[in-house]
Order: C-alpha cells, then sequence, then structure tokens
C-alpha cells in the first residue's frame, strides 16, 4: 500500500512541470492540484518549478528573431522549385477542421481570452472617447490610452486558464494595468505604470500580482 | 505559407539556435524547415499540432547540422560555453541576482537537457508532443525532463545557491 502511494507521490512530482506550463490534461491538472493543496513540501517543490519555467521563457526571449535573410531565401527557394498541380477541389469544412484542430487546447482559450480582451480594450477606448467628449474634454482615466506604450514598466503574465473576461479586466482596473503584448509563449505584456520603477518597485507589483488568483504566473519584463 | 512562416518562425529559430548556437547556421535552417514544409504540406494529416510538427522537422535539421561540424569547432564553441568559475560561489552570488544565476545554469546544461526545459517550459509542449518530437518513449519524456531539473539544482548548488530540492 505504501509502496503505491509512494508511486503515486513520485508520479506526481514528475507532473510538475507541465503542470506549471499548462500543458496537463484536466485530469491530470485535478490530480496535481489535489496533491499540492495536501502535501506542504510538493507546494514548495512547485514554487522552484515556477521558477525555472520563469526564467527558461526569459532565456529564449532574449534570443531575439531570425533577419528578414530567412524569409527571403525561402521564398527564393519556393519561387525555383517546380510548379506544382493545383488542389482539384477545396474543402472548406475539412480546412478549417484541420486548421483549428492544429492548435492546442490552451492556445485556443487564450486566443479566445485575448479576443475578448481586445473587445474590453475596444469598449474601453470607445467609452474614453465618448466620456471625454461629453464633459468638455476632462481628464478622465482611460485604459485605452496607447500615446506612448514604448515607455514605462512592465510585466509579462500568464493569466490562469479558468479566469474568465470580467476576472481579467477587473484585474487590469485594479491595477492600472494595460495590455500592450502577447499572447507570446502564452504570456501577455502589460504596462503596469506609466513611468519608470525601480527594480525593487517592480518585484513589488509583480509579487501583489502573483496573489491574484486570476494570475498563473507573472515576472518582470524589460522595457 | 507566408502565415505560416509569420506565426511560427521566431519560435522555430529560437529552438534551432538553442541547439545549433550559431544565428547564421539557424537562419539558414529554418528556411530549410519550412521548405520542407512547403514540399510536404499534402502529408501533413493533422494528427498533431503544426508547431509540433515544425519543431520536429527543425530538431532533426539541427541535428544533421551539427553532426557535418567539425568535432573542433565544437569543442571550442562548448570551452566557450563553460564560465570562468574564478570566483567562489558566494561571491558569484552576491555579483548577480538569482534570476541571472538561474538564467546562466540553464544555458550550461547539456543539449539534451537545455532541448526538453525548453520543450516544456518554453514551447509548451505536453508529454505525448514532447515524445513525439524528440522520439523517445512518454515515460523518458518524464525522467529525462526530471534529471534535467536535478541537474539544473547540482548547477545552481555549485553557484551558491541551495533550493532545498532534490
Amino acid at each position: 500500500m505504501n509502496t503505491k502511494i509512494k508511486e503515486t507521490q513520485e508520479d506526481i512530482e514528475l507532473l510538475l512541470p507541465w503542470h506549471a506550463a499548462g500543458t496537463l490534461s484536466r485530469r491530470d491538472a485535478a490530480r496535481v492540484e489535489q496533491a499540492l493543496a495536501n502535501d506542504n513540501e510538493l507546494a514548495s517543490r512547485y514554487e522552484l518549478v515556477r521558477e525555472e519555467l520563469g526564467e527558461a521563457i526569459r532565456v529564449n526571449e532574449s534570443l531575439g528573431a531570425p533577419s528578414a535573410r530567412a524569409m527571403k531565401n525561402l521564398f527564393e527557394k519556393i519561387d525555383a522549385e517546380p510548379a506544382r498541380k493545383p488542389a482539384s477541389t477545396f474543402n472548406l469544412g475539412a480546412w478549417m477542421t484541420s486548421f483549428v484542430g492544429g492548435f492546442s487546447t490552451r492556445t485556443l482559450a487564450y486566443g479566445a481570452t485575448a479576443a475578448a480582451l481586445a473587445i474590453v480594450l475596444q469598449a474601453g477606448i470607445i467609452a474614453g472617447v465618448v466620456v471625454k467628449e461629453r464633459s468638455g474634454g476632462a481628464e478622465l482615466a482611460s485604459y485605452g490610452n496607447t500615446a506612448s506604450i514604448e515607455s514605462g514598466a512592465f510585466v509579462l503574465v500568464r493569466f490562469n486558464p479558468q479566469a474568465n473576461a470580467a476576472d481579467i479586466t477587473k484585474f487590469l482596473l485594479d491595477n492600472k494595468a494595460v495590455v500592450i503584448g502577447g499572447p507570446a509563449a502564452g504570456m501577455f505584456r502589460l504596462r503596469v505604470s506609466e513611468n519608470q520603477l525601480s527594480q525593487e518597485e517592480l518585484a513589488g507589483v509583480v509579487k501583489r500580482m502573483a496573489t491574484n488568483p486570476v494570475v498563473g504566473f507573472t515576472v518582470p519584463s524589460a522595457n | 505559407m507566408q502565415v505560416l512562416f509569420a506565426r511560427h518562425h521566431v519560435r522555430v529559430f529560437r529552438f534551432v539556435l538553442r541547439l545549433v548556437r550559431d544565428e547564421a547556421t539557424a537562419e539558414d535552417l529554418i528556411s530549410e524547415v519550412f521548405l520542407d514544409v512547403w514540399r510536404q504540406a499534402g502529408r501533413f494529416e493533422g494528427r498533431a499540432a503544426v508547431s509540433t510538427w515544425l519543431l520536429a522537422i527543425a530538431r532533426f535539421k539541427a541535428l544533421s547540422a551539427l553532426r557535418r561540424k567539425p568535432d573542433a569547432e565544437l569543442d571550442e564553441e562548448t570551452a566557450e560555453a563553460i564560465e570562468d568559475t574564478s570566483d567562489t560561489p558566494d561571491v558569484t552570488l552576491e555579483k548577480k541576482e538569482k534570476g541571472e544565476v538561474i538564467r546562466e545554469a540553464l544555458n550550461g546544461l547539456s543539449a539534451e537537457h537545455k532541448e526538453i526545459i525548453d520543450l516544456v517550459y518554453y514551447h509548451e509542449k505536453s508529454v505525448e508532443e514532447v515524445a513525439e518530437i524528440v522520439g523517445i518513449p512518454e515515460a523518458t519524456v518524464k525522467t529525462r525532463m526530471f534529471y534535467a531539473r536535478k541537474k539544473l539544482a547540482e548547477l545552481l548548488k555549485a553557484q551558491g545557491i541551495e533550493r532545498g530540492w532534490p
């Protein structure tokens, strides 16, 4: 019996990296959640996993992007290829099924969240403009202000897949944060202040945001 | 093809770059990856995510390119990747923030361990998808990830970061 429990614990521990990345099946994720709730030692090990995940993302994000040369080379090579026969038929339904089926559930969830956020943000911009016009140009807070999103202080946030658009909107309003990019690697880039913050101040913001159940994971982001 | 390239080329480039550690080579390889995709598009059956298919092709190309490299060149690159450890761990830790030390340790892992860490943490691949990309059983994926993390903990310990695990 004890051997079986030990095997289960080891199995759960092996799954922690995938749980942190949000790529487990619903059933496995529930198993891990339950184990984390009942085992403080496992929960502290999970924090180490989350720390590694954050730094692994930062390592990869720091690699930059390929130059235009790669794309130029590719399309030159494609142009040099012998012409291919066009497909005799095109089944839009099958193509859509294959295209959408190519995305993970999580990607679709983030896509839906991003779409919902875009709608909310657009509504914010429109409301901001309308209120401003009606009040004769009074300075009202509007999160649609995109005048200078290049400067300020930024964080990367991965929202919990369970969070809905209303929760995320409230989180953004409460933290006076603006979504300015993403999702990339499942993370959104938020501007949390129009002014530059010190490393300590930004760490404080990240710490505060991390306690919000809407947030799955967050790290400071370079300007 | 342009849409597919625009959507995936940065991630594929970063995956390849982490393996071959040379930007020009990585750029050449991603052109080859997407050319293969263009040629084989009819064979894609939609059983896996497109990104998984791309990463599997990219991995194969990167490893083939590494096999073509002269050993002397590889040794030189390996030597460059090894950090000068003239400072004691305490001094190293004082000089750098913890995150920086973790990032350096991640870069100091073997190619096999780096690859699995990147696939799981950055490319968000499930156990099944990693198994498909790397060509190993799912049980091996889990244990390889475990040993990669264990090695990372050892590297961090050598730099003065004791995490209490394993």
